[in-house]
């Protein structure tokens, strides 16, 4: 066994330190019975009561479950669709164009993407809202969907899909009854990385959210302009708990799944 | 009663099946098949043989519907079938790769294409039961592909395609995963269900033993063409050129040029200061032209002395024995170089062997052992 030298411990402990220091240090105020900050005054959970009752709060949070469980239905539609056109579709007119434009979100800055969002719907006379920031997150999220699906479908056995034809079905039949199926875990972990993306979005729902409807981290980030209560540690630390609890569930299920669903395909194929 | 001999090939009225009419395929700039014209017939176990790399999943594929010919028409019971698109065939196909439903059961991927008709499920029920006892995959129906051995998987792609009761059904190198024995034993199974269920079979393979085997005809291809369509029996005893006599078996390859002796037969002189070989021909050759007499090793004689009927007899010394259990093969070298395989049974168990390396010997054969060939 290669034994872990102080060097290797040192960059270790600071690397992680550095990543989880200021996350541990709001997880364990929020348990701060004091209404200062800075000081510990023993442990109480008191903030997490409070916060239960305070309904702006509670209204951005619907709202921001809202918006995000919806846009990443549709990133994921959509970003299955795309991804299914771009590595099956063969060669059509534009296709390069097409998948390169598909990943520019991807290096986009949030802020550009934001604007651009926020004109189109003054132009086109959108009321901002719920239903902006929902056509806003599936916008920037699809095309994360889309990479994950993409990666899957490259490694996919083409001659199943030929297989279902072979047998009777249509093209839509073939993707719902075999490819969709066999894909479902890398669509299942696209539709979570695109839920904790909209979840702790903040510079685009700015753009496009309005007076009627505010989510969550903006909220957080006007509250914070004006200081920092123990009931937004208490927040944040719930929100750090399912955004942990969303990516560790995506890595799961695509590591897991597709790894075991790979072996069985190569299994179902002959033996080479 | 004379029991009638299976060859619609042979009858002018009969309908093929399948037509072929100078289909040419091609990727880009590269040609995988080459201006093909053929006939297959209903019934019939019909056989693709050639390297890997000539062209036979793609005409597999050209007939399910995955690829369409760049020229030429493909008719499939008298009708143009460039339109139809696969899901539409009365085509089935057992893949290279077998491509099961890995997320469905045996039971499913075997009813999955009958679901597509929406057929009553008692019907499915019963079809697939049949399917799977005709498969002997009863006791697997429950099981995912992957809880299977390879050679059950097998049976499972060939039920699951023949489950639909398509018209023709293609092959795709269906035995290739398995080792030699089970292969054998597939062998037969396959064309007691072609018998049993009258379907029409394409198989591809590059195994000439499991195409003499299974087919009620061969097609020899090669880069694209078919080289010759016949019974296994007159691709072996009658090849129309060396590719095949080449390809089919082992075979000498004597060179030389003919020269007509009438009566249908002819001299092959193969080298100088020798005496010419004879052989009968029904293709003829002028003076001097260049040909090939091809002729299989167990058609020649081995003997210390000069057999004196012999019709060709010539004297050599072996250069080599490959025993082969219930052969041996025998490899004289003639004078000039020429270096001839002469096969004889070993009938008898631990008997001496006559000849030994470096040992003068006669070989000889009749002059209708061989075929005279131009190409
Ligand atoms: N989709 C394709 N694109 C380009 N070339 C192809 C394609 N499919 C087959 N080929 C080429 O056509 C030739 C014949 O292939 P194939 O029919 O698969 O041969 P085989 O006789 O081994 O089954 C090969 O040289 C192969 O590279
Ligand atoms: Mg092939």
């Amino acid at each position: 066994m290669n034994r872990l030298s102080w060097f290797n411990v040192t960059a270790l402990t600071f690397g992680f330190a550095f990543l989880y220091l200021p996350m541990v240090i709001l997880v364990i105020y929020s348990f701060n019975a004091s209404k200062l900050v800075t000081v510990w005054a023993g442990f109480s959970t008191r903030w997490y009561g409070e916060l239960l009752r305070n309904d702006a709060f509670l209204d951005a949070a619907w709202v921001t479950i809202k918006v995000a469980v919806v846009s990443s239905t549709f990133a994921t539609v959509l970003g299955t669709m795309a991804a299914y056109v771009l590595v099956r579709g063969g060669r059509f007119l534009g296709r390069t164009l097409f998948s390169g434009m598909i990943y520019a979100p991807l290096v986009m800055p949030e802020v550009i993407t934001g604007l651009s969002l926020l004109l189109l719907f003054i132009g086109i006379g959108l009321d901002r809202g719920v239903m902006t920031i929902v056509l806003a997150h599936t916008t920037f999220s699809m095309c994360y969907v889309s990479v994950v699906v993409s990666s899957r479908l490259v490694t996919f056995d083409r001659s199943l899909e030929e297989a279902a034809l072979d047998l009777g079905c249509s093209s839509f039949d073939a993707f719902r009854l075999v490819t969709l199926p066999i894909i479902a875990p890398a669509v299942i972990s696209g539709w979570l990385l695109a839920f904790t993306l909209s979840l702790d979005d903040l510079v685009i729902a700015s753009f496009t959210a309005g007076p009627s409807a505010t989510t969550l981290p903006i909220k957080i980030f006007s509250a914070v302009r004006l200081g920092v209560s123990p009931e937004i540690n208490a927040l944040s630390t719930i929100m750090i708990g399912i955004v942990t609890i969303g990516v560790i569930t995506a890595a799961l299920v695509t590591k897991r799944n597709s790894l075991r669903q790979q072996q069985e395909e190569q299994a179902a194929a002959r033996v080479a | 009663m004379a029991e009638t001999i299976f060859a619609p090939w042979d009858d002018p009225t009969e309908k093929p099946l399948i037509r072929f009419r100078n289909v040419t395929k091609r990727f880009g700039a590269f040609t995988a098949i080459d201006d093909l014209t053929l006939d297959i017939f209903e019934r019939e176990f019909f056989a693709l043989l050639g390297p890997s790399g000539c062209g036979k999943t793609t005409m597999m594929r050209m007939l399910a519907g995955f690829e369409t010919p760049s020229e030429g028409t493909i008719e499939l019971a008298g009708q143009d079938i460039a339109a139809v698109p696969p899901n539409k065939r009365a085509v089935n196909m057992m893949f290279q790769s077998y491509a099961l439903f890995p997320h469905l059961s045996v039971y499913d991927n075997i009813a999955f294409g009958l679901r597509r008709d929406s057929l009553p499920r008692a019907d499915i029920d019963a079809r697939v039961g049949e399917m799977l006892k005709l498969t002997r995959l009863e006791k697997f129906a429950r099981r995912k592909p992957h809880q299977i051995s390879g050679g059950q998987r097998q049976r499972v792609a060939l039920a699951r395609s023949l489950a639909k009761a398509p018209k023709l059904l293609l092959l795709d190198e269906p035995l290739g995963a398995l080792d030699a024995k089970l292969r054998q034993a597939t062998q037969f199974e396959l064309m007691d269900i072609q018998e049993k269920t009258g379907t029409t079979f394409v198989i591809v393979t590059h195994d000439q033993e499991e195409a003499m085997t299974v087919a009620s005809r061969v097609a020899v291809m090669d880069e694209g063409r078919v080289m010759q369509v016949a019974t296994p029996e007159r691709i072996y005893e009658a090849p129309e050129s060396v590719y095949v006599a080449d390809f089919i078996g082992d075979v000498n390859i004597v060179p030389g040029t003919a020269r007509a002796v009438g009566d249908g037969l002819f001299q092959l002189n193969w080298a100088e200061d020798t005496v010419p070989f004879i052989a009968a021909s029904e293709g003829a050759f002028s003076e001097g032209q260049a040909c090939h007499l091809a002729i299989r090793p167990e058609k020649i004689a081995i003997s210390a002395e000069r057999p004196p009927e012999a019709e060709n007899a010539v004297h050599g010394k072996v250069l080599d024995i490959a025993y082969l259990g219930n052969l041996s093969t025998y490899h004289v070298e003639l004078p000039g170089g020429q270096v001839i395989k002469a096969q004889t049974a070993n009938t008898r168990r631990i008997s001496r062997r006559s000849f030994t390396w470096e040992d003068p010997v006669w070989v000889s054969w009749t002059k209708t052992a061989g075929v005279l060939l131009d190409q």
